[in-house]
């Protein structure tokens, strides 16, 4: 996008100032007053702890973001991280030997999902809001349906240990948690696959100009489909971690598309696609969550919260469009 | 959602009827499982007043949303402020009689300017639609939750006339819901705002460039899909005695709102749909309700059934269309 406006030149400084991502200076000032507050996470040790509690937002967001890069939007990921806690204690009874099998269910069933959306929006003509919203009601359904509306079973260890394991006495970092291995790869995977592979490049295309992209000979259905897949698959990665801490409840989901969505837009994603970051997707969902820590800290109460992330949600958004004007 | 490059190639096949076919459909659903099921009350003139009744609250957001979609927008505000409308009234009447008008009055103002904020944000901060509304909705709900937990106030008997009352067999609520349709498909084909709405969610940069004033039609359509909103909170608060924080997301009437806008054949992208459509969408929903009553079909399994049926609802004629969509 500075390409486009290069023939104007402008300012070194201004320059500089377009180049910073919003989310990640939104997060640094956010992070930065945590820590006055709460010294312990100048340390690296409580930043990897932060790390590991933010990491299922972080995973949601990377898979969200190539569904928004496409052009659409995933509503159904919130459902299906429900259903993935609900279903991953279901299936393995609280019985240790039975976590490796039904991860692999779980993902089985995120495949599923993955692919139910992508072919509704790319045979059905479906648009993607209302194909996921439709997804999203099923999938709550079928979590409740399944569990009989109170869950019973719980998570064995070994499946809770991927979401709460913490290796102590790791050289340099002193601490590493399982779940920031995980997230480490996953991100790495996320920003190899849209920013280094021709995939990448043809959902950015079908994103910005279906027709245009279709007319360049990129696969148009099958790149759709496979942003679905990747943002159910990215769902049950959130979900077995978000299992291991958040512990089996029917609400353990609820919200955390919006905020997904939301963290990708933060991070300086335009919605309908064509612009996309994975940088900018982490870091709007580190500022996501360290607004929730901060606010947190401060004990405002719950409900004054939600205000809270409206406002910024508004702000970084008008910001970012603000700054599109100037560009 | 206002994407260019898909109002062009994703339109719906021009020749499907929507609206007739959606409600016949839904009629021919209705009445097939009462005589199925032998629940011969439903086809009584009492059964289908029941099945309208089923609709008001829903239906009257569901106008206001169709606005917003015209003019190529949207409102997930909708039942944030259902919720505080709901509150506020009851609130302020706290069974008094002489208090209705002024709470009614204040409900309305209210609305008016949520609507008024949603569309400022929208069209003077360019902020996206979804994301604009979203974040006015997470305020509203806040502010709200953090001042009521629990019923708040009380309507009183002369109020709750609005829910029960009837003139001859039918509902005032069921009267009104049609009355504003009326109104909102003469505001929509008989006056200039109404072809600037269509225009302006059509293309809004060609709608400018032809000399409208498309901020204020964006403003205007937020404005009153508000106002439709707050209504919906009166009508929740006359029919369950009092107003509770959580009355507009238990009924989902912001995703729902959108769905039964868009299976009644209404462009998400704005510029092409009507209120008859919408309606008919509202008559399907209120008609699986009854479906699901007269089959003794658990809850969960119904929420199952309902996100696939809005899934198969809009694919019957999204399928046919060209082009992509996203």
């Amino acid at each position: 996008m500075s390409a486009v406006a290069s023939h104007t030149v402008p300012s070194a400084a201004l320059r500089f100032a377009r180049g910073i991502n919003v989310g990640l200076a939104v997060f640094l000032a956010l992070y930065g007053t945590i820590a006055v507050l709460q010294p312990g996470y100048f340390e690296v040790e409580g930043f990897l702890n932060f790390l590991r509690r933010a990491a299922p937002l972080i995973i949601l967001a990377c898979g969200q973001l190539f569904v928004i890069a496409g052009g659409g939007f995933d509503l159904s990921m919130g459902s299906l991280v429900t259903l993935t806690v609900l279903g991953g204690s279901m299936l393995a009874g609280g019985n240790p030997e039975n976590t490796w099998w039904t991860i692999g269910v779980l993902y089985l069933i995120g495949l599923g999902v993955g692919l139910v959306n992508g072919l509704v929006v790319t045979l059905l003509k479906v648009p993607s809001i209302i194909a996921t919203l439709g997804m999203l009601l099923s999938l709550n359904g079928a979590a409740l349906m399944w569990s009989g509306g109170a869950p019973r079973g719980y998570l064995p260890e070994n499946f809770r240990a991927l979401g709460r394991l913490v290796y102590r006495d790791v050289p340099v970092t002193g601490i590493m948690p399982l779940s920031v291995l995980i997230l480490i790869g996953f991100v790495g995977i996320a920003a190899w696959l849209l920013h280094a592979t021709v995939f990448g490049r043809q959902v950015l295309a079908v994103g910005d100009n279906p027709r245009a992209a279709e007319l360049a000979g990129v696969p148009v259905g099958a790149t759709r489909v496979l942003v679905f897949v990747i943002s159910a698959l990215s769902a049950v990665t959130a979900g077995i971690l978000l299992g291991g801490f958040a512990g089996v409840s029917t609400a353990v989901g609820q919200g955390l598309e919006l905020q997904a969505i939301a963290a990708c837009v933060i991070g300086g994603a335009q919605l309908l696609g064509g612009r996309a970051s994975v940088t900018g997707a982490v870091a709007g969902a580190l500022s996501l969550f360290a607004l929730f820590t901060l606010l947190n800290l401060m004990g405002l109460p719950q409900p004054l919260r939600e205000t809270v992330q409206g406002l910024i949600l508004i702000a970084a958004v008008a910001s970012s469009a603000w700054r599109m004007r100037r560009a | 959602m206002s994407a260019g490059a898909d109002i062009a190639t994703a339109r719906p096949a021009r020749d499907v009827p929507v609206a007739p076919l959606l409600f016949a459909g839904s009629l021919a659903l209705y009445i097939a499982t009462a005589l199925a099921t032998g629940q011969h009350a439903y086809l009584t003139g009492e059964g289908f007043v029941g099945l309208t009744q089923r609709m008001v609250a829903l239906g009257i957001v569901a106008l206001g949303q169709t606005l917003t979609i015209l003019v190529g927008s949207i409102d997930l505000s909708v039942a944030n402020l259902i919720s505080v409308s709901a509150v506020l009234a009851s609130f302020i009447m706290k069974g008094e009689p002489a208090m209705i008008v002024p709470a009614v009055l204040a409900v309305l103002a209210l609305s008016a300017a949520v609507g008024l904020v949603n569309g400022l944000i929208i069209a003077r901060l360019d902020v996206n639609p979804l994301i604009a509304t979203l974040g006015v909705g997470l305020i509203l709900q806040g502010l709200l939750s953090a001042s009521f937990s629990n019923f708040a106030g009380s309507v009183p008997a002369a109020f709750q006339a609005f829910a029960y009352g009837r003139i001859g067999p039918l509902p005032w609520s069921v009267l009104l819901l049609f009355v504003l349709a009326f109104a909102i498909w003469l505001m929509l084909t008989r006056t200039r705002f109404g072809a600037h709405l269509y225009a302006t969610g059509g293309n809004r940069d060609g709608a400018r460039l032809a000399g409208l004033r498309t901020e204020r039609v964006m403003i205007g359509a937020h404005v009153l899909c508000s106002l439709m909103a707050g209504l919906t909170g009166l009508y929740l608060a006359s029919r369950l005695r009092a107003g509770a924080p959580w009355v507009g997301r238990d009924g989902v009437y912001d995703l729902e709102s959108i769905a039964v806008v868009v299976i009644g054949g209404t462009l998400l992208a704005g510029g092409r749909g009507g209120v008859w459509g919408t309606l008919a969408g509202v008559f399907l929903f209120a008609t699986l309700d009854a479906v699901f009553n007269m089959t003794g079909i658990d809850a969960f399994p119904k929420q199952v059934l309902r996100g696939a049926i809005v899934i198969l609802a809009v694919a019957v004629y999204a399928v046919r269309s060209k082009g992509h969509v996203a």
